[in-house]
């Protein structure tokens, strides 16, 4: 059983204050990914997991063990380095052997999981090579290798694609992400990447100056965010925020742009009066080219064709809005379009503090898992 | 000045947590240094400060200014000190550029160029005398090619321009080398970009040189200046080996009043001369090529 | 034409390069046949400067006389000491400036740092006295202590450099496999550091080998080499100084081959 749970964890810097009390359960063989921009802590919560770093105040427990004071070594745990770490004076396989070696694993043993372990990662051929005649995709491979060899409960990734070319990183996701789901162990995986966040984990936890701002799968996260850095961080592109009111009229309420007005549903009645951020997804957005009944009207900067869709930077009365189209629609700049904002998919924030504004008339995208048996 | 540790961590990374683990470390050296460098030192001013008796006085300083040899001794220092350091400046940065220039047989080159790194004064002030000598290598060469009709006496005690030449040759010629080596570092941490932009705008070799190299190298050469000017007070058996008894430096007086006239505290006055011109050519070098902070390169 | 300017430039550059080669090598190669030619052959005017006839004699004659390969031997020994206790106290010290940020972390390297402004002069002469008092003036252990109070501080700042350049993830790295801090730095970080140490060591010999002033104030009967021959300037003939100097070359132009590339990147980069 090798559930985690941070309590309350503090890690600073002198000043800085990298993690700034941090709460956080991940279940037994869960893929957790903590998300955030450089600086955010992600990097601090992982050594403090990893005991590389001590930590100021909180609690650290791996299974049902309290780890906060004990060193690297007793945690149970593997580690995937960022620069891959790989020693560069031993060969590859008594890099993949150090850790069974350290635990004074009988020959055979080490032999065979060596192997099985460089199988994985289809490395076999390069056991007798030296880091510095390996490539970094090779290099990061190898780093795989060690950490999965010695069958630790817990296994610790910082960003371990990050020094990786686009094309490699695409496909060492895919890999990476298959080869983890068949092991037993439970997983924290750091990023930056927001991209990599939401194909690889079950939950994210998107961090910001120190502290969680939302855990949630990569379906909740991506479509209900809880703040505005989090709309904005992830997804490509960021979210629109729009500065907006809502005032109600008779029985209606309507939503109120610098570049148009149009009528929301029922159930928003609560928002007027309040200072407002319309969060909207690029997708989510309709356009017409003529004008209608509660479109808002906007005008085309730049239109850049992306193969699969075309990107609209679009300008609404004060606020500039991406706005995603098909892939066979080409308004010419300066033109006009008419932008349809569907309601159920709009995310409100408050304008003053950035957090999430719940009216009960949204409609998530939730991720229903399909169990065949 | 930022410590090794803090110029290689990344940020989130610089503090390890604090325990007694460093300061056990940097114990041995700390009290070694304070024993047998920081204790003599001390000991070396007390030494200077007193006389036979055990009481304090100035008879030490003054014994040394009124012995002949003493003005002797500084003015030969001096002299060699103005014809070495110049020709030494430039002869280092000659060969550091060159070393930069990646030459074919480069390697080569760096090895030579590294052997009197290798070499002590006094092997050099045998070598050179060699040379020098009435019956050596340099008026062999001289008379051979018809220069001299007869052997030249370089190494005239009576004249004293032809000792300092004499020593500086045999110093330019075995301290030149660690000079090149600092200059040559700094030389390495220039982005090529700058030259390179320099030369895209249109300037020559030495154009480049003296517009873009020269300032950009000024914390090194203070630092090859400062080491070499202090090592220049300390200069010793290069002059002993070449001229004998006919010039004399303040290191050779210092050893002459200990080994010989067994009187230490003459010679303790005399390092504290050493120690005094050193710390001043320091603060010269340090305050005339002073870079302000915001035209330093980082 | 701004390729013939190039053309002219690299030429000029090779005989530079030549020339200066040639002014350092001549001597070296002057001492090392006048060392190598008989010992009559030395007084000979004008001298022969490429050799016809290369013999021992003088180095024999050199090696014979009293005290001469005890002498050598006396070198060896303090500079081997010199290693040792230079090594055994400096290496720590290093492994602390690059891994730790600790208070006295920038104080300690600008002490360390400033010693070069302390001639060893200025040591010397005290110790000299307290030898006599404490009962180790004139012996091996007395100079070798001087050379490591000299050359410990360069040591500790060329270790601190070369640790710095392995990084610390590495050991991190060891530590999450099963090691201990002390098993993490001897199984990763000493291994990688072992050229670089050595490379210092190596000057730390060169520098004992040829030390003069302490070794000759320090010593009346064993002395070491450098001493020796200072002892010896006005007195011996002239092949007896000649061998003694190529004897003082030799060794330290050897050990220069193998460390040229370490001195370049370590030495340099310790300059600040």
């Amino acid at each position: 059983m090798s559930e985690i749970r941070f309590e309350a964890v503090r890690k600073s810097f002198g000043k800085f204050h990298a993690v700034d009390g941090v709460d956080l359960d991940v279940k037994d063989r869960e893929f957790v990914v903590l998300l955030g921009p450089s600086g955010c802590g992600k990097t601090t919560l992982l050594r403090c997991l990893a005991g590389l770093e001590r930590v100021d105040g909180g609690r650290v427990y791996i299974g049902d063990r309290d780890a906060t004071d004990l060193p690297p070594r007793r945690r149970r745990i593997a580690m995937v380095f960022q620069s891959y770490a790989v020693f560069p004076h031993m060969k590859v396989y008594d890099n993949i052997a150090f850790g069974l070696r350290m635990q004074k694993e009988r020959k055979p043993v080490v032999d065979e999981r060596v192997r099985s372990s460089a199988g994985l990662l289809h490395i076999e051929e390069l056991l007798d090579r030296y880091s510095s005649q390996l490539s970094g995709g090779q290099r990061q491979r190898v780093a795989v290798a060690r950490a999965i060899a010695t069958k630790a409960d817990v296994l610790l990734m910082d960003e371990p694609l990050s020094n990786l070319d686009a094309l490699l990183r695409l496909e060492m996701r895919a890999e990476l992400k298959a080869l983890l789901q068949s092991l037993d162990a439970t997983t924290i995986y750091v990023t930056h990447d927001q991209i990599e966040a939401l194909s690889m984990g079950d939950r994210i936890a998107v961090m910001n100056q120190g502290r969680i701002v939302q855990l949630g799968n990569p379906l909740e996260v991506y479509d209900n965010p809880a703040d505005t850095f989090v709309g904005g961080f992830i997804g490509n592109p960021p979210m629109n925020f729009l500065e907006a009111e809502v005032s109600v009229n008779g029985g209606s309420s309507v939503a109120k742009l610098s570049g148009g007005s149009f009528e929301l549903t029922g159930g928003t009645a609560a928002l007027a009066g309040h200072n407002l951020l319309l969060g909207i997804r690029a997708e989510a957005i309709g356009v017409e080219t003529a004008p209608a009944d509660g479109l808002v009207r906007a005008t085309v900067i730049v239109l850049e064709p992306l193969g699969s869709h075309n990107l609209l930077t679009v300008r609404c009365g004060e606020d500039i809005l991406k706005v995603s189209i098909q892939p066979d629609l080409f308004p010419l700049a300066e033109s006009d379009v008419w932008l349809r904002l569907e309601p159920a998919r709009i995310r409100w924030m408050d304008r003053d503090t950035g957090v999430a504004i719940h009216t009960g008339t949204e409609e998530f995208a939730t991720q229903t898992a399909v169990i065949t048996s | 000045m930022t410590t090794i540790a803090e110029d290689t961590a990344p940020l989130a990374r610089r503090r390890r947590r604090w325990e007694g683990l460093p300061y056990l470390l940097i114990l041995p050296t700390v009290v070694y240094l304070g024993v047998f460098f920081v204790w003599p030192m001390i000991q070396g001013f007390g030494l200077a400060l007193r006389d036979e008796s055990g009481g304090w006085s100035l008879s030490a300083f003054e014994t040394m200014v009124d012995d002949a040899a003493f003005g002797d001794a500084m003015s030969f220092t001096f002299l060699l000190i103005l014809v070495i350091v110049p020709i030494q400046l430039v002869l280092a940065l000659g060969m550091a550029l060159l070393l930069n220039a990646r030459l074919r047989l480069g390697g080569l080159f760096l090895y030579i160029f590294l052997l009197p790194l290798a070499i002590s004064d006094l092997a050099a002030g045998i070598a050179w005398s060699a040379i020098f000598t009435e019956r050596g290598y340099l008026n062999t060469i001289l008379e051979g090619v018809g220069v001299l009709e007869q052997p030249f006496i370089f190494l005239d005690p009576t004249s004293r321009t032809q000792l300092v030449i004499a020593v500086a040759a045999a110093e330019i010629w075995r301290s030149t080398t660690f000079m090149m080596v600092i200059l040559f570092a700094g030389l390495q941490a220039i982005p090529k970009d700058y030259t390179e932009a320099a030369e895209v705008f249109g300037a020559g070799f030495f154009q480049r040189v003296r517009h873009v190299i020269f300032p950009m190298l000024k914390p090194s050469i203070q630092v090859a200046l400062l080491l070499r000017l202090i090592f220049a007070f300390e200069v010793f058996a290069v002059v002993i080996a070449l001229t004998g008894s006919g010039a004399t430096v303040l290191a050779a007086e210092a050893y002459k009043w200990q080994a010989t006239n067994e009187n230490e505290h003459v010679a303790a006055a005399y390092s504290m001369v050493i120690l005094g011109l050193s710390l001043a050519a320091a603060a010269v070098v340090l305050v005339a090529l002073r870079t302000p902070r915001e035209r330093r390169l980082r | 034409m701004a390729l013939r300017q190039i053309r002219i430039g690299r030429v000029l550059a090779y005989v530079a390069a030549l020339v200066l080669s040639a002014f350092i090598l001549a001597p070296i190669y002057l001492i090392t046949i006048s060392a190598f030619s008989g010992f009559d052959a030395v007084y000979d005017y004008p001298k022969n400067l490429v050799p016809s006839d290369l013999t021992m004699e003088s180095m024999n004659i050199f090696l014979d006389s009293e005290g001469v390969t005890d002498s050598l031997l006396r070198s060896v020994y303090v500079a081997a000491i010199t290693i040792i206790v230079c090594l055994a106290i400096g290496t720590p010290a290093g492994y602390a400036l690059a891994r730790f940020t600790f208070r006295g972390a920038n104080p300690f390297q600008l002490a360390l740092v400033s010693t070069r402004a302390f001639p060893l002069i200025i040591i010397a002469i005290p110790l000299a006295v307290t030898y006599l008092r404490v009962g180790i003036d004139d012996t091996v252990l007395g100079v070798a202590l001087a050379h490591v109070a000299f050359t410990l501080p360069l040591t500790v700042l060329v270790t601190a450099s070369v640790f710095a350049g392995i990084s610390y993830e590495l050991e991190e790295a060891a530590m999450t496999l099963g090691c201990n801090r002390l098993s993490a730095f001897r199984r990763v970080a000493l291994p990688l550091a072992l050229p670089g140490v050595a490379a210092s060591s190596i000057f730390v010999f060169v520098t004992s080998w040829n030390e003069v002033f302490a070794a000759a104030l320090l010593t009346l009967r064993e002395r070491t080499l450098p001493a020796q021959m200072l002892a010896a300037l006005d007195t011996s003939p002239l092949p007896y100084r000649l061998a003694g100097g190529f004897f003082l070359l030799a060794p330290a132009l050897v050990v220069i081959f193998f460390i040229r590339k370490y001195l370049l990147t370590t030495w340099g980069k310790v300059a600040r």
